[in-house]
């Protein structure tokens, strides 16, 4: 049924459509209205989870280990500073692989301290073992957080699902809120490989030698390219039941184009609007969104963007000492392609700042105006002094 | 004509965001005052922590060090052990204190870390919107415990400064209020008293001051004052906790 909802709302009722067994969260601006509608979709009974109230996101993901290795399904929610306080069970829950679903609300870093959006703070948990997944709108979350139990639980690995503070989080569109049947038909109830129980006793977590551990590490890059495998796969059958589908990357106007932009999350929404309007001025500009981020599509993008004269990335985000992340991920992905076109990499939008249609149009014009990249990173819209 | 009453010296002259009603307002000026009166703002740091007391450093005119959510106690330590002949506080919820921060709050008063803690207690997550914390007493309704909060499936209220007062490390501990005129009268008392404690080298010190959150507990001043008299005093008594300094003026 469509229904006009808040962002926060649609991660809320894919948990409930997704029969999440068990929540364990700690309230952060501007996660909060995820876990109030879950506490009250728990208090009022729609749904048949344990909602657990734990002081801080560090143990909330721990207790998630403790759940999900008895082979419940389980989801927290977090953001920003929230996200970086888990980053060792960030760790363990891949290592562990634990396929726990966690919505991810993108939010600057302190200090100073900011509770508006900016992509660092996901971006800097690339390298813990969670499949990661940016999503553009209200819609997207709702499917991706279901796809993400999928998908998750056939490769054994954690998923992060991402939106944007505020302008997803807080924005109310009209989203399809499937009905419960369907979804029961989309997502079998998990299944896990291994799990505590007493009739069966098993040990988890235990020392590894130098005589074991890489294998089972080697094992988890494994499952990221099972991921990458399945995850067409996991959108199939979804689109064959709810008629939606958006793919590792989307290429919008992207075959003939002269200079690609990448973006991610609600920027790309701009950026299609000034991809439409250039081209009706005759520009030969097109988009690439990425929305897989872990695993990195890298032979799709190199499909797209190999053919074009530049490439320009948009990031809400930064590497210090490096560049946007993102064009980082381009840059590696297409370096070992024989030809491949230059990467500018800008940085925009960071810590809530709008990247509104002129600056994208102007990160186009900037692109078009130079030949070769000048630095690994253009910081636009900057202050002056 | 005499003038009787004027804003604290190391207040800024700035609106304060806080609520009507909060508690907040009332804890600022106490600390600001017995910070004017001791004459120790030249050399006092303050630790603001996340939650609403966030913007602290916009209205005392002190020297203020930020600190990541729950770390106020450790950050504190961090400038005290460098200086240690400044005077350190850290200004903190429950939210703060009591949920993200227990554990570093408890091995600073353990290891007697000369600092003074104002640890302001509404019983719940005030700036994200009045969600459950360990501090929500039982039957509080919350935004994430519509019904009440219930023993069985979220715990109970957590008694932080009595646990604190059990570390051989602590010296002064007081839960005190700011809903009458009279307890803010003691609290002011409590707080110079722990600043004194130390000044005087003679290690942990904290004060809770139960503080009205009409917001989120969804009533109105005066009867969030009442609320607190009638209801929270029974969770969290107000009283002297622990004291080894004794008198010490």
């Amino acid at each position: 049924m469509k229904r006009v909802v808040e962002g926060s709302e649609a991660v809320a009722e894919a948990v409930r459509l997704a029969r999440v067994n068990v929540i364990s969260a700690y309230p952060i601006t501007p996660q909060t209205h995820i876990v109030e509608f879950l506490s009250e979709y728990c208090a009022n009974g729609t749904m048949d989870a344990r909602f657990l109230r734990v002081e801080s996101e560090h143990s909330a993901l721990a207790a998630l280990i403790g759940t999900a290795t008895t082979g419940v399904r389980s989801f927290t929610a977090t953001s920003g500073q929230g996200l970086a306080l888990m980053h060792e069970l960030l760790h363990w829950t891949s290592g562990a692989r634990l396929p726990i679903v966690m919505a991810e609300v993108n939010r600057a870093l302190a200090p100073g301290w900011n509770i508006w959006v900016d992509q660092t703070d996901s971006l800097a948990q690339r390298d813990t073992g969670w499949i990661q997944l940016y999503c553009e709108d209200s819609q997207e979350v709702l499917d991706t957080i279901i796809q993400a139990y999928r998908l998750g639980e056939l490769v054994d690995l954690p998923v992060m699902v991402v939106l944007d503070a505020f302008f997803l989080s807080h924005t109310y569109e009209p989203v399809d809120v499937p009905d419960q049947k369907l979804v029961d038909d989309y997502l079998p109830s998990w299944e896990p490989k291994f799990q505590l129980d007493t009739e069966k006793p098993c040990a988890f977590g235990p020392l590894v030698t130098p005589a074991f551990y890489m294998e089972m590490r080697h094992a988890i890059a494994g499952a990221m390219e099972d991921a990458l495998e399945v995850f067409p796969r996991v959108e199939d059958e979804f689109e064959k039941i709810f008629d939606r589908r958006y793919g590792e990357i989307e290429a919008v106007s992207c075959n003939d184009a002269e200079i690609i932009l990448v973006t991610s999350g609600t920027a790309t929404s701009t950026s299609r609007l000034v991809v439409e309007n250039l081209r009706a001025k005759g520009e030969k500009v097109g988009l690439l969104k990425i929305k897989l981020f872990r695993p990195f599509p890298v032979e799709l993008v190199r499909k797209v963007l190999a053919p074009a004269k530049k490439v320009a990335v948009i990031d809400r985000n930064f590497s210090f000492g490096a560049s946007g992340i993102f064009a980082q991920e381009i840059r590696a992905a297409l370096c070992n392609t024989m030809k491949h076109p230059p990467v500018f990499g800008y940085v925009a939008g960071i810590g809530g700042r709008d990247v509104t249609a002129d600056v994208i149009e102007d990160i186009y014009r900037r692109a078009k105006a130079s030949d070769f990249p000048e630095g690994e990173s253009v910081w636009v819209g900057l202050q002056e002094n | 004509m005499k003038q009787i009453f004027q804003r604290p010296k190391y207040l800024k002259d700035a609106v304060f965001h806080y609520c009507p009603g909060c508690g907040h307002s009332i804890i600022h000026r106490l600390v600001a005052e017995v910070i004017e009166e001791l004459d120790i703002a030249e050399k006092t740091i303050g630790v603001p922590p996340a939650g609403c007391a966030v913007l602290a450093y916009d209205y005392f005119d002190l020297d203020m060090c930020e600190a990541p959510h729950g770390r106020g106690a450790a950050v504190a330590t961090g400038v005290k052990r460098a200086l240690p002949d400044r005077i350190v506080f850290s200004y903190q919820g429950d939210g703060d204190i009591a949920a993200i921060g227990t554990a570093e709050t408890i091995h600073a008063a353990n290891r007697g870390e000369n600092i003074t803690i104002i640890f302001v207690n509404n019983s719940c997550y005030g700036m994200t919107g009045g969600q459950m914390a360990p501090t929500t007493i039982l039957g509080q309704n919350s935004s994430t415990t519509p019904g009440g909060r219930d023993s069985l499936r979220d715990g109970t209220p957590i008694d932080l400064s009595e646990m604190l007062a059990i570390t051989k490390g602590s010296v002064y501990i007081e839960r005190t209020s700011v809903n009458s005129p009279k307890n803010i009268r003691k609290t002011k008392k409590a707080i110079k008293k722990a600043f004194k404690i130390q000044m005087a080298g003679l290690g942990f010190s904290l004060i809770e001051v139960l503080s009205p959150c009409p917001t989120n507990w969804k009533l109105s001043p005066v009867d969030a004052c009442k609320w607190i008299d009638e209801t929270i005093v029974k969770t969290y008594p107000m009283k002297v906790i622990k004291d080894e300094a004794g008198n010490i003026d």
